[in-house]
């Protein structure tokens, strides 16, 4: 004790000398504000706000491309105003007229760029190259003003925006989070019109839609109104107390929190397991596409987020479970078709992915992640290519592919409908994330975690790295497989397009998204990344651009997903647990120090408390 | 008890090398056979075969310019740059507008030198341009992270950049303009060439020659070199680090550019997945001649190019498969997986491709 009393000492002496706080860095703010108008730009000539201007949000108001036009300066000039970071030794900064002025300069980047923009594209015919760059997109611009007073309106609305953003910074933070909050959810309730209209019909709650869509499509006034507001209720009143339920829940006895737990998962199963039900078939759809995008994430999951190998040829095995499906079931399988039923054809699935599984997995056993990422990725194109081929044509039909395949029962219940199909897709997806879960917590979930994060150690220590790498290959294409083989029943035939390499990077861009190793994180990626774009049709084309975008952005910023698993945060955030670990150590001890102020102590002597 | 630990030892030690060696002479026949029975059955005259080669040789000169690319950023940041594929079909993408200007003007066929010049230069410099961003904007922030997350990250710039070409100029294939210059053919030593090969093989060469004398001979060269070797000792030898990894970039974009001219005399088509073969092709031909070598990405490519247009006939035609010309992808993929197995050190290089740092 008497050792540690004068460091503390020390410390606090330190605290009286800090370095006064940074400010916000406009030089940053005009770079980003360039950045902006970049964006702003590309996402114009892309044709992206033209795409998206079919489909309100806010009838008549706000269509989802303006909504995406004018959410560059908000959120850029937000992100321009932040305040850099509390820093060791350094005063806490302070918010002011800097963080607006930040803002602004992101509105008026925005705004030069777009003006430039439209005054170019208006005098010269952009189109034989940029090819979305047309005359309806420049009245969306200007707001069908003609480009004078069109532009000035865009001119201002740039700028506000950026301010508006700026503000947001000044606003106090549960204010501000409650603002974020209703925006996002009156925009989200905006895009998701088909759904939750769906949704009230099916509650028998009809009229409500009329209240809440515009006989066009778009929430109505009135419904943004009152999407915003319960949105802004909810994170202003309910959102700020769940740290405090949280720890009450952590506070219960070990066998009520399990309880609790299960009560909870028995929930939300019953609650999915009625969503295709109230939802008709149409999202329904969605949802059965969903869930085998979900299966494959969570197979992928345990290849690259539990085992570290970077799979670029997932889709193989996808399409190895289609095509034993498609073979074994249908009596129009060109070659041999013992017309099996789904459950008999089964095991053969299995057997025939844990194959794959190791046809792919040797060869690569000794390779180097990222070479391993180009292998199977040659393995993934040369599936796809051989299915396509004259040679394999007799076997499994080339680009025909297999038709009628049957659909799926169990006794005398046919699953015919997507409706009807949503419910095994769930069961798979169900013993999937079951087997992952069990596999997360085990000797070889851990060592395969050992291996991700450092081969030569883990096999020093004893880990059998070739067994473990061909198992997880095994599991991932079993999985995979299950996935396959319930889409080859659902859409009752397969062709060689359905297994393309953007079926690989679009389970890759889930589980990264979502988070790596983590299995909430691949079903928030899957509906985010898979469901989102399947119900806003005008969003396909973009989907992949987007894709891109997220794979750069989650790597720069956010490597470990939305929804991290606490392994992964750790290997990529040493330095700002380390960071974080301090900021704490400081709250804590100003914590201390105030609370002997109160007694009456002498502030700053913790080590006698 | 000792025994069965050893017994066990060599069994887990065996599995893999047993198959790899099962593998091993699997291809080996197979290819054996392929050959000798399309040789034997004597469908294919010597000029199909010598065309062929000299196509492959064209082909191959373009995979090596691009495999340049790849093969210096690995030797330089140890990660394999996905998107250079995409560096290549930007120059081919931008390049294509300009050369239908000069057609239109009737220079590309007036002027047909300078007209040329005027497209490489503006691919060159558009593929340049895209690389060097790519690296300030996604990569450079990355360096010193897990190798999983930079390369996941190029993934995601390649598929960006595919999608937001495609977004501005449009999903259809673009077709170079003929150039009538370049129709016909030539004699060369008694052997009949198709011009536009000569001026393509001609063309890598000298690219190939100048980025080797860049490379071995000026200041700039050395400190890439240098940083290859080991980055902390080059930085305290006074190299800058930055400038030395934005210069390998710019030129790997360089010879992407001048590629994607090439590419496009040869196959005039493009659009905007133009880059994802040819990028995958020209990684191939970089493991081929041993990543991180330059002479060797180079050798690569040229072989690549030559099994790539050589094996569907000679392999496959001999196996009895139909269609062969279908298979040529799968062809290259293959190689690949090959060298990767049997000889990841490629034709020249040092052994990267294991686990080894």
């Amino acid at each position: 004790m008497a050792e540690i009393a004068p460091v503390r000492k020390v410390a606090v002496v330190e605290e009286e000398i800090k370095l006064k706080a940074e400010e916000v860095d406009l030089q940053r703010a005009a770079k980003l504000g360039g950045v902006a108008g970049l964006v702003a730009v590309f996402v114009s000539a892309n044709g992206m706000v033209q795409a998206f201007a079919e489909r309100a949000i806010i009838s008549p108001i706000l269509s989802m491309g303006y909504a995406l036009l004018f959410l560059v300066p908000l959120v850029i000039g937000y992100l321009a105003a932040k305040e850099p970071p509390v820093r060791e030794g350094f005063e806490a900064p302070k918010k002011g007229p800097r963080n607006v002025v930040a803002g602004l300069l992101v509105g008026v980047g925005t705004a030069v760029g777009l003006a430039l923009f439209v005054l170019v594209a208006s005098v010269v015919n952009l189109r034989p190259v940029f090819l979305n760059v047309s005359p309806e997109l420049l009245e969306l611009l200007t707001f069908g003003q003609g480009v004078g007073p069109g532009l000035a309106l865009l001119v201002v609305a740039c700028v506000v925006l950026g301010t508006v953003g700026g503000l947001m910074r000044l606003v106090p933070d549960r204010l501000r989070n409650a603002l974020w909050g209703g925006l996002a959810w009156t925009l989200l309730i905006g895009l998701l019109e088909v759904v939750v209209a769906q949704l009230f019909r099916g509650l028998g709650l009809g009229f409500l839609e009329d209240i809440f869509y515009a006989p066009l499509g778009g929430l109505t006034l009135t419904g943004a109104l009152v999407v915003f507001v319960l949105a802004f209720l909810y994170y202003y009143t309910v959102v700020p107390r769940v740290d405090a339920w949280r720890a009450n829940y952590a506070q219960l006895p070990a066998e009520r929190q399990r309880s609790f737990r299960l009560g909870a998962l028995v929930a939300v199963v019953v609650i999915v397991g009625l969503l295709p039900q109230v939802l008709g078939p149409f999202v329904s759809e969605v949802l059965d596409l969903v869930g085998i995008f979900l299966l494959m994430g969570l197979g992928l999951n345990i290849v690259v987020g539990f085992a570290g190998l970077l799979d670029l040829g997932y889709v193989a095995f996808f399409a190895v479970g289609a095509y034993t499906t498609a073979v074994l079931t249908s009596p129009a399988s060109p070659r041999w078709s013992p017309e099996l039923s789904f459950w008999l054809a089964l095991p053969f699935v299995i057997l025939a992915a844990a194959l794959a599984g190791i046809v792919v997995g040797t060869p690569v056993l000794r390779m180097r992640g990222d070479y391993l990422a180009i292998v199977t990725l040659g393995f993934g194109e040369i599936a796809r290519l051989l299915l396509l081929s004259d040679w394999l044509r007799p076997y499994f039909g080339g680009a025909q592919g297999i038709l009628k395949i049957p659909n799926l029962s169990i006794g005398p219940i046919v699953f015919r409908t997507p409706v009807d199909m949503f419910y095994p897709i769930l069961g798979f997806c169900l013993v999937a994330a079951y087997i992952s879960w069990k596999l997360k917590d085990s000797r070889i979930g851990r060592a395969w975690m050992a291996m991700r994060e450092d081969e030569q150690v883990a096999e020093a220590m004893g880990v059998n790295i070739v067994e473990l790498k061909l198992k997880a290959f095994i599991v991932g294409a079993i999985i995979a497989s299950f996935g396959g083989a319930l889409f080859a029943v659902k859409i009752g035939s397969v062709f060689p397009h359905s297994f393309s390499l953007l079926v690989s990077i679009t389970v890759l861009v889930l589980i990264i998204v979502g988070g790596m190793g983590s299995i909430p994180g691949v079903v928030v990626g899957a509906l985010a990344l898979v469901g989102l774009p399947e119900l806003l049709r005008e969003f396909q084309e973009y989907r992949l651009l987007a894709y891109g975008v997220l794979l750069i952005l989650m790597m720069l910023y956010r490597p470990e997903g939305i929804v991290p698993s606490k392994q992964w945060m750790r290997e990529l955030h040493e330095e700002e647990l380390m960071q974080d670990a301090w900021l704490k150590m400081e709250e804590e001890r100003r914590r201390q120090a105030e609370a002997q102020a109160a007694e009456g102590k002498p502030a700053g002597q913790p080590g006698e408390a | 008890m000792q025994q069965t630990l050893s017994q066990q030892l060599s069994e887990r030690v065996n599995f893999a090398a047993v198959i790899i060696w099962a593998l091993r002479l699997i291809v080996a026949v197979v290819v054996v056979w392929g050959v000798v029975s399309t040789l034997m059955s004597g469908v294919y005259s010597p000029s199909q075969w010598r065309d062929l080669v000299i196509f492959g040789l064209a082909q191959g000169g373009v995979y090596a310019l691009i495999a340049l690319g790849y093969t210096m950023v690995y030797g330089i940041l140890g990660f394999i740059n996905f998107a250079h594929g995409e560096v290549f079909m930007s120059g081919m993408m931008i390049g294509y507008f300009v050369a239908d200007y000069l057609n239109q003007i009737g220079m590309w066929n007036g002027n047909p030198v300078l007209a040329l010049l005027i497209v490489l230069l503006v691919s060159m410099a558009t593929s340049t341009t895209v690389a060097v961003l790519v690296e300030r904007i996604a990569y450079r922030p990355l360096r010193g992270s897990p190798r999983i997350v930079p390369l996941i990250t190029s993934i995601g710039a390649s598929f960006f950049i595919q999608y937001a070409f495609r977004g501005l100029f449009g999903a259809g294939v673009k077709s170079y303009p003929r150039m009538e210059a370049l129709q016909g053919a030539v004699t060369v030593l008694g052997v009949r060439i198709l011009k536009v090969h000569v001026l393509v093989i001609v063309a890598a060469l000298v690219m190939m020659a100048v980025l080797y004398w860049f490379v071995e001979k000026t200041r700039t060269g050395k400190a890439i070199r240098a940083v290859a070797e080991d980055k902390e000792i080059a930085a305290l030898m006074g190299v800058d680090i930055d400038r030395a990894i934005v210069t390998t970039f710019a030129i790997g974009g360089l010879m992407a550019g001048a590629a994607g001219l090439l590419y496009a005399l040869v196959f005039y088509q493009v659009f905007f997945f133009s880059g994802f073969l040819p990028g995958i092709k020209a990684f191939t031909a970089a493991v081929l001649g041993g990543i991180g070598n330059i002479v060797g990405a180079m050798l690569g490519g040229l072989v690549l190019g030559i099994v790539e247009s050589l094996g569907p006939i000679l392999i496959l035609s001999g196996l009895g498969i139909p269609a062969p010309h279908q298979l040529k992808d799968v062809v290259a993929f293959t190689v690949l997986v090959l060298v990767l197995i049997f000889r990841p050190k490629g034709l020249l290089g040092e052994r990267l491709a294991e686990e080894r740092d």
